[in-house]
C-alpha cells in the first residue's frame, strides 16, 4: 500500500517524468540515421510497469500508435523472463516480433530493466522503425508477402546487452541481414543513446524524489486517466452503434476486406466488438491483437483529447477481437501493411462515435500511408533505399473544414523535406502540390490530398503499399466522400497503374522514368447545400475545387 | 564619445516606455506615454521630447511589437511568391503536420494565398548543378502579374537554392526591374539553409512584414529627423541583440519578438546582478503575458520559432511563450456560465472602462481598480487625471456579477483570480512542464501590470520569490539600452569532412566573420569589443539532424585542420549522446557565424535609491484594499522613496509612476541594494 502524494508534487513529477520520455524521443530523433525515425518520428519511448508492462509515462513526440502497443512489447519480455528466468541488472533486450509486441517487423524494440537496490522497479523501452531487415522488398513493405518470412527476419526477445556487456554476435547477425547495415547500426546506437539517457535521468529523479513517492505517483496517474475516461463515456448516450468500412484488397487477391465495428455504450463502460470483420487474409494487412487494441486507443484519444495517455484509460473499455478475424493475427501471417488496417479500424470508431455523439464527430481521414520504397544498386555510390510515407487530407468536423496535407491519425510524423531527400538519394521531385477536387464536399469540406511526382536520376526498383483506391474516405452527417488514391508510373508504353490498385512491387524504373502518387483528401461534414457561398467562391478562386 | 545620450524606447500595444541614460555621467530618467496604435510615431516623439530636445540624443534603440502584431493579427502585406514549377504549394503543405498530437480538428491558411503563388520553369539539383536555367521571360511575366494583382512584396524561393543561388539571383534581377518598390527578396539572401518549407516560410513571412515594418521605421525616421535628431537609430532583434534600421528593413522577420526580447534581456541582467540566476520573466502588458525562462543567467535561444500553427520562422530567437491575458483583457461570462478573461482585449484604445474612452466591458485593470489595488487618483502613463472607479464598478456589476449571481466585489476578485490562474499556467508551461522545479526559480514580473500579480505567481506556482525591478514598467526600454549588438548568419555547405577543403573553410569563416562584423560595426554604436563565434552543424553521413560544433578560428591565422574539426565534433557529439560511431565519415552541413558587439557596461547600481530615501518619507498612509473576500486596511508606500534594506509586511501597496506592486497578506517585501523589491512568503 502506498501513501497518497500531494497534488503539487504530482503536478511537478508528471512534468519531470514526461520530460525524461521526451528527452529520450529527442535523443533518438537527433541521432538516428534513417529519416523514418529522424524526420518522421516513427519511434517511441517510455516507462512501463515492472509486473504488467502497462504504460506509466510516454513521450509526447513519439508515434501515437506505439502508446498502447509498447505495453505489449514490454509484456513480451516479462513473459520471456517468467519462462526462462535470468534477468540481470544491465540487461537490454532486443526484438521485433509483431505477434508478441504488436505492429510490424520493421519496428525494433529495445527493453531495459530499471533496478533499485537489487530489485526490478520498472522498465524503460525504445522502439524505432528500421529501414530494412531483409525480406523480398527493400524497406519491408512487401505487398505480395504471404508469410512473415518474405517481409523481414523475425527476432524474438533476446539479450542484446547481458549485464552491461554488448553481444557483438547479435549486432553482426543484424548487420548481415540488412540491405543498409550502416543505417541500422546508427539507429541501434541512437536507441541505446536514448535508453542510456533515460536511465541516467530517471535514476537521478528517483534519488531526489524517493522511490516510494514516484511509485505512488504512477498509481495516481493511471487512476486519474481511468476516472476521466469513465466520465467521458458516461456523457455518451447508452446504446449500440455500428459502422463498417473496407480495405481494397490484401495485395494477393483483389477482393474487398471488411472491417466492422459494433460499439456499445453502457453507463461508464464501452465495448468494441469487431466480430463481423473478415477472416485472416493471405497478404500483409493482418494485425495482431496488440495492434488492434493500440489502434482503438489512438481513435479514442483523438475523440476524447482530455484523457491523459497511460494504461488507466483502457480499463473501462472491453474488446471483442475473435481469432477468426484478421485483427488477431498469429505467426506467420504477414503484417507489414498493419498501418492500413489500423487506419480503417480508427475510421470505423470515428464513424460509430459520430452516431453516438455528433458534437465529437470527425469525418474519415485520408486513411492510407502509401509506403513507397525506391531502391537502387548505386551506380555512383553504395546501395540505397529511399522509403517514405505520404500525406493527405483530414476529415471535416462540426468545427470546420479538414486540414489539407496532414499526417495520419496514427502518427505525428512530419514529411522529410524534398531538399533532404534529393540530397540523400538520386531522385528529383517534379511536383509537390495540393490535389484539387480530392476533398469530400459538405457544409465543411475535408482537407485536400496531395500530388507527388518523382523522376529517377538513376535506375531503380520501386514498391508501393497503399490503400483507398476503391472506397474513398467517408463523409458524415450528409457530407460527401473524398477522392480515391491513385498511383502510376511511366513505361515505354506510357503511364501504367498497379493491377492491385495501390499495391505493387518490384517495378523496374529506368533513369528518367517518373512515378506519380495522388492521395485522398478527407471526408466532408454536413450537407454541401449548407456551405457558405463565400467559402465556395474562395475554393474555386484558389483552385481547391474546379 | 563623451556625454553620449542614449534612449531605449519600447513601443507596446498600450504604452510607449522610455529609458534615458547619459553614458558619461551614468544619470538616467524614465518615461511612459500612451501608444498611438496605427501612428506610433506620435507617442514615440512625445516620449522623447519629455527628456528635452531630441537633437541632443546620440542614439535611440527601439524594441517594437509592430512585426509581432502584424503576424498574430494576420495584418501583414499582400505578398506574391515566385517559385520552382511544381512547388507553389510548399508553403501551404508545410511539413505535413497537424496542430495537435491528439484531436484532428483545426485548419490552416497560409499568409500567401494560392493564387498569389506562381511557378516558373527552373531547377537546381541538390549538388548545386543547374538542371534547368531560369526562364527570365516567365519570371518577368509572373512578377508583372503579381504586381498588377496588388502584391506589395515579392518573395522568390527556388528548390535547392541553398546549394546554388544562381537561378534565384537571376530571377531577382529580372523581378527588380519590374517591381515598383524595394520589397523584393530571394530565399538564399534571407536564409541560405537546406529545407525548402522552413526557407519558404521564413522568406514569405519576411516579405509579409517588410512593407509594414519598413513604412513604420521610415515614418519614425522622418518624424525623428523633423524633430532634429541626427544620431543613430536601432532596433532590437528577436535574438536579444541590436541591429541597424537598415538591417531591420531587409530582415524584418528578425524583429518578430523584438520588444519582448528586450524585456527578457533586461530582466535577466537585473536578476543576475541581484543574485538570482534562475528566473522566469513575466511581462504583463495591455494585451498579453509573455513568459521566458532564464537558467544560470542565460536566456534560452531557439533556432526556430512557430509563431502560430504553420507560421515558421527559422532564425535564432529568445524562447518566449505568450498568452492572451493583459490589463486590457476583457472579462465576460460565456454561454456555459463560465467566467473568461481574455483573449479579447480593449487594448490602449478604448482601454479599460475606467479610462472613460468609450469601452463599456470590464477589463482586468478595471477589476484591479475596483479592488483598490490600483490607485484611481494616480493613473500610470500620466495622460489621465484620474480613473473612473464608478464606471468600472458598474461594468463589472452588469457583465460579471449579475450573470454569475454574485456580489460586485466577489466578481472583481474572481476576474483577478481567473487572470492569475492563466498567468500561473503559462509559467508552469515553461517550468514544471519542462521538468524545472519552480521552487528554485524567482519570478521577475515586469511591464505595466506584472507586479500587481506577484502574490499569485508565488502562491499558485510555488516559486521561491519574486523580484520586482526598480522600474518594472520600463524594463524593455532598459533592455534596449543594455542589449549587445548582434548579427547571426548561416550558410549551408553539405560536404563530408573528408572532402572538405579546410583552407577554403577557414577562408569562408574569415569572410563570414568579416561580413557579420561589418553589420555589427555599421550599427555605429559605442562598443567595448566585438567577438565572432562559429559553429558547424555536423553529423555522421546518413543522419539528418545535426549537432552544433563550436569551432575556434584564431583570426590571426592559426591553421584549422581536419583533425581539429573531427575532435571538436566528437567532443560535441559525446556531450549529447553516449556513444560515437567510429569508422563512419562526417558531414559539415552548415556554417553558423555570430558576431556580438558588447556595449559599454551600464552599472545597474545607478538605479538604486539614494541616501535621502527613508521609510518615513515613503509612507503614504493607508487605504482599504480587497484581498481574499474582505477589505483590508493596507499601507501605501511611494516605492521609489523606499530606502535600501527596507522591509515591509503585507498587505501593502507600493506605488510608482509606471507600475504598482501588490504585497499580499502573508507575504513580505525587502528592498535590495539595486532598488529591486524582493517578495517572499513571510517567515513563521
Amino acid at each position: 500500500m502506498v501513501s497518497p502524494v500531494d497534488p503539487v508534487t504530482l503536478a511537478i513529477l508528471k512534468g519531470r517524468l514526461e520530460q525524461i520520455a521526451d528527452e529520450m524521443d529527442a535523443t533518438l530523433f537527433r541521432s538516428a540515421f534513417n529519416p523514418i525515425i529522424a524526420e518522421a518520428h516513427d519511434a517511441c519511448h517510455g516507462l512501463y510497469d515492472a509486473l504488467t508492462g502497462d504504460t506509466l509515462v510516454q513521450g509526447t513526440k513519439g508515434l501515437p500508435v506505439f502508446v498502447a502497443a509498447m505495453a505489449f512489447s514490454v509484456k513480451a519480455v516479462i513473459d520471456k523472463i517468467a519462462e526462462h528466468g535470468g534477468l540481470a541488472e544491465g540487461d537490454t533486450f532486443l526484438f521485433n516480433d509483431p505477434y508478441a509486441g504488436g505492429t510490424h517487423l520493421n519496428d525494433m524494440r529495445l527493453v531495459r530493466p530499471v533496478f533499485r537496490d537489487g530489485r526490478l522497479f520498472c522498465w524503460l523501452a525504445s522502439v524505432g522503425h528500421w529501414l530494412d531487415l531483409g525480406g523480398n522488398v527493400p524497406g519491408g513493405y512487401n505487398p505480395k508477402a504471404t508469410e512473415s518470412f518474405q517481409e523481414a527476419m523475425r527476432i524474438p526477445p533476446v539479450k542484446l546487452i547481458a549485464a552491461g556487456v554488448l553481444r557483438q554476435d547479435i549486432v553482426d547477425i543484424l548487420a548481415a541481414n540488412s540491405r543498409v547495415p550502416v543505417s541500422n547500426r546508427g539507429d541501434l546506437a541512437g536507441q541505446l543513446n536514448a535508453l542510456d539517457l533515460g536511465e541516467r535521468r530517471f535514476a537521478a529523479l528517483l534519488d531526489e524524489m524517493g522511490d516510494a513517492t514516484v511509485a505512488a505517483a504512477f498509481v495516481a496517474y493511471s487512476n486519474r486517466a481511468e476516472r476521466l475516461m469513465r466520465a467521458a463515456i458516461t456523457d455518451l448516450p447508452d446504446g449500440h452503434y455500428s459502422f463498417d468500412d473496407v480495405l481494397d484488397n490484401d495485395g494477393i487477391d483483389d477482393v474487398l476486406i471488411d472491417i466492422c465495428l459494433d460499439l456499445t455504450i453502457a453507463d461508464d463502460r464501452m465495448t468494441l466488438d469487431f466480430s463481423r470483420s473478415s477472416k485472416p487474409v493471405q497478404g500483409p494487412v493482418n494485425i495482431s491483437t496488440a495492434t488492434t487494441i493500440s489502434g482503438c486507443y489512438v481513435a479514442l484519444k483523438h475523440l476524447f483529447t482530455e484523457v491523459p495517455a497511460n494504461a488507466g484509460c483502457l480499463r473501462p473499455i472491453s474488446f471483442v477481437i475473435p481469432e477468426t478475424t484478421l485483427l488477431a493475427a498469429t505467426a506467420p501471417r504477414p503484417t507489414a501493411g498493419y498501418t492500413e488496417t489500423i487506419l480503417r479500424l480508427i475510421g470505423v470508431i470515428f464513424g460509430a462515435i459520430a452516431k453516438a455523439a455528433p458534437a465529437r464527430a470527425l469525418a474519415g481521414p485520408f486513411g492510407t500511408i502509401n509506403a513507397l520504397s525506391i531502391a537502387g544498386l548505386g551506380t555512383s555510390g553504395p546501395r540505397w533505399v529511399m522509403f517514405s510515407f505520404f500525406g493527405g487530407g483530414l476529415g471535416a468536423s462540426p468545427q470546420g473544414d479538414g486540414l489539407s496535407h496532414a499526417n495520419n491519425p496514427i502518427s505525428t510524423a512530419t514529411i522529410p523535406p524534398v531538399e533532404i531527400l534529393e540530397a540523400m538519394y538520386p531522385v528529383m521531385f517534379t511536383q509537390w502540390a495540393l490535389r484539387p477536387n480530392s476533398a469530400g464536399v459538405g457544409q465543411y469540406r475535408g482537407g485536400l490530398g496531395a500530388i507527388y511526382e518523382i523522376e529517377m536520376l538513376e535506375d531503380a526498383t520501386m514498391s508501393l503499399l497503399g490503400e483507398r483506391g476503391k472506397r474513398a474516405p467517408f463523409g458524415i452527417a450528409g457530407g460527401g466522400p473524398a477522392g480515391l488514391n491513385r498511383f502510376a508510373w511511366t513505361t515505354a508504353d506510357g503511364w501504367k497503374s498497379p493491377d492491385m490498385i495501390s499495391k505493387v512491387t518490384d517495378v523496374k524504373l529506368e533513369r528518367g522514368a517518373r512515378l506519380r502518387l495522388e492521395t485522398p483528401g478527407g471526408g466532408g461534414f454536413g450537407e454541401a447545400a449548407r456551405r457558405n457561398p463565400d467559402a465556395i467562391a474562395r475554393d474555386i478562386r484558389l483552385g481547391y475545387t474546379a | 564619445m563623451t556625454g553620449a545620450i542614449l534612449v531605449g524606447v519600447d513601443v507596446g500595444g498600450t504604452f510607449t516606455d522610455l529609458f534615458f541614460v547619459d553614458t558619461a555621467t551614468g544619470q538616467f530618467r524614465t518615461g511612459k506615454v500612451p501608444s498611438n496604435r496605427g501612428d506610433e510615431a506620435v507617442g514615440f516623439i512625445d516620449g522623447l521630447q519629455g527628456f528635452g530636445p531630441v537633437s541632443q540624443l546620440a542614439a535611440i534603440v527601439h524594441g517594437t511589437t509592430v512585426g509581432t502584431n502584424a503576424l498574430l493579427e494576420r495584418k501583414g502585406a499582400r505578398v506574391g511568391i515566385i517559385t520552382t514549377a511544381g512547388f507553389r504549394d510548399v508553403l501551404e503543405m508545410r511539413r505535413r503536420d497537424r496542430p495537435h498530437t491528439w484531436g484532428l480538428t483545426g485548419a490552416f491558411a497560409p499568409v500567401v494565398d494560392r493564387d498569389f503563388r506562381l511557378e516558373v520553369p527552373e531547377r537546381t539539383l541538390a549538388d548545386g548543378s543547374v538542371h534547368t536555367p531560369v526562364d527570365p521571360a516567365a519570371v518577368r511575366e509572373a512578377a508583372i502579374a503579381l504586381r498588377d494583382a496588388g502584391a506589395e512584396a515579392l518573395a522568390i524561393v527556388f528548390v535547392n537554392s541553398y546549394a546554388n543561388a544562381a537561378n534565384e539571383h537571376a530571377a531577382l534581377e529580372v523581378a527588380r526591374a519590374v517591381w515598383p518598390n524595394a520589397h523584393v527578396a530571394c530565399s538564399a539572401d534571407i536564409l541560405p539553409e537546406i529545407r525548402e518549407f522552413e526557407r519558404m516560410s521564413t522568406t514569405a513571412l519576411n516579405a509579409y512584414l517588410q512593407p509594414v515594418v519598413g513604412s513604420y521605421l521610415s515614418k519614425l525616421e522622418t518624424a525623428l529627423g523633423e524633430a532634429g535628431f541626427d544620431g543613430r537609430f536601432h532596433i532590437v532583434q528577436s535574438n536579444g541583440g541590436v541591429m541597424s534600421t537598415a538591417a531591420a528593413g531587409s530582415f524584418p522577420v528578425r524583429t518578430a519578438l523584438s520588444g519582448p526580447a528586450a524585456g527578457v534581456i533586461a530582466a535577466a541582467a537585473i536578476a543576475r546582478v541581484a543574485g538570482f540566476a534562475d528566473v522566469i520573466t513575466g511581462d504583463l502588458g495591455g494585451t498579453s503575458f509573455d513568459v521566458s525562462l532564464v537558467v544560470g543567467g542565460r536566456t534560452q535561444l531557439a533556432a526556430q520559432t512557430t509563431i502560430d500553427f504553420g507560421l515558421v520562422i527559422r532564425s535564432p530567437m529568445i524562447e518566449i511563450t505568450t498568452i492572451g491575458a493583459g490589463g486590457g483583457s476583457i472579462a465576460s461570462v460565456d454561454v456555459g456560465g463560465l467566467l473568461q478573461v481574455g483573449p479579447e482585449s480593449a487594448g490602449s484604445r478604448p482601454g479599460p472602462v475606467a479610462y472613460g474612452q468609450g469601452n463599456t466591458r470590464p477589463t482586468l485593470t478595471d477589476a484591479n481598480i475596483v479592488l483598490g489595488r490600483i490607485n484611481a487618483n494616480r493613473p500610470i502613463g500620466g495622460k489621465l487625471a484620474r480613473l473612473d472607479t464608478d464606471a468600472a464598478l458598474l461594468a463589472i456589476e452588469a457583465h460579471v456579477a449579475t450573470p454569475l449571481g454574485i456580489g460586485v466585489m466577489q466578481a472583481a476578485e474572481a476576474i483577478v483570480r481567473v487572470a492569475d490562474a492563466r498567468m500561473a499556467g503559462a509559467i508552469r508551461l515553461v517550468s514544471i512542464e519542462r521538468g524545472h522545479d519552480p521552487a528554485k526559480f524567482a519570478a521577475v514580473p515586469f511591464g505595466g501590470g506584472g507586479a500587481l500579480h506577484v502574490g499569485a505567481l508565488i502562491r499558485d506556482v510555488g516559486l521561491k520569490a519574486a523580484l520586482v525591478p526598480r522600474y518594472p514598467g520600463v524594463t524593455s526600454a532598459l533592455g534596449c539600452v543594455i542589449a549587445d549588438v548582434r548579427h547571426d548568419q548561416v550558410r549551408t555547405l553539405n560536404v563530408t569532412l573528408d572532402h572538405m577543403d579546410i583552407a577554403a573553410l577557414a577562408a569562408m569563416m574569415h569572410a563570414e566573420a568579416r561580413a557579420a562584423r561589418d553589420v555589427v560595426e555599421s550599427a555605429g554604436l559605442v562598443l567595448d569589443s566585438i567577438a565572432d563565434s562559429f559553429a558547424l552543424d555536423m553529423h555522421y553521413v546518413g543522419q539528418t539532424h545535426t549537432i552544433a560544433v563550436p569551432i575556434d578560428l584564431d583570426l590571426a591565422g592559426v591553421d584549422l585542420d581536419h583533425a581539429r574539426v573531427r575532435e571538436a565534433f566528437e567532443r560535441a557529439y559525446l556531450a549529447s549522446f553516449s556513444r560515437l560511431l567510429p569508422g563512419l565519415s562526417m558531414r559539415i552541413v552548415n556554417l553558423r557565424t555570430t558576431s556580438i558587439g558588447t556595449r559599454p557596461f551600464f552599472d545597474l547600481a545607478a538605479l538604486a535609491p539614494d541616501a535621502t530615501a527613508s521609510l518615513a518619507h515613503a509612507a503614504q498612509g493607508h487605504r482599504p484594499v480587497w484581498f481574499a473576500g474582505a477589505w483590508h486596511d493596507t499601507a501605501i508606500y511611494a516605492r521609489l522613496d523606499l530606502p535600501v534594506g527596507a522591509e515591509i509586511a503585507g498587505p501593502a501597496i507600493l506605488e510608482q509612476p509606471d507600475a504598482t506592486t501588490v504585497i499580499d497578506p502573508g507575504h513580505q517585501a525587502r528592498v535590495d541594494a539595486w532598488g529591486n523589491v524582493i517578495v517572499t512568503v513571510a517567515g513563521p
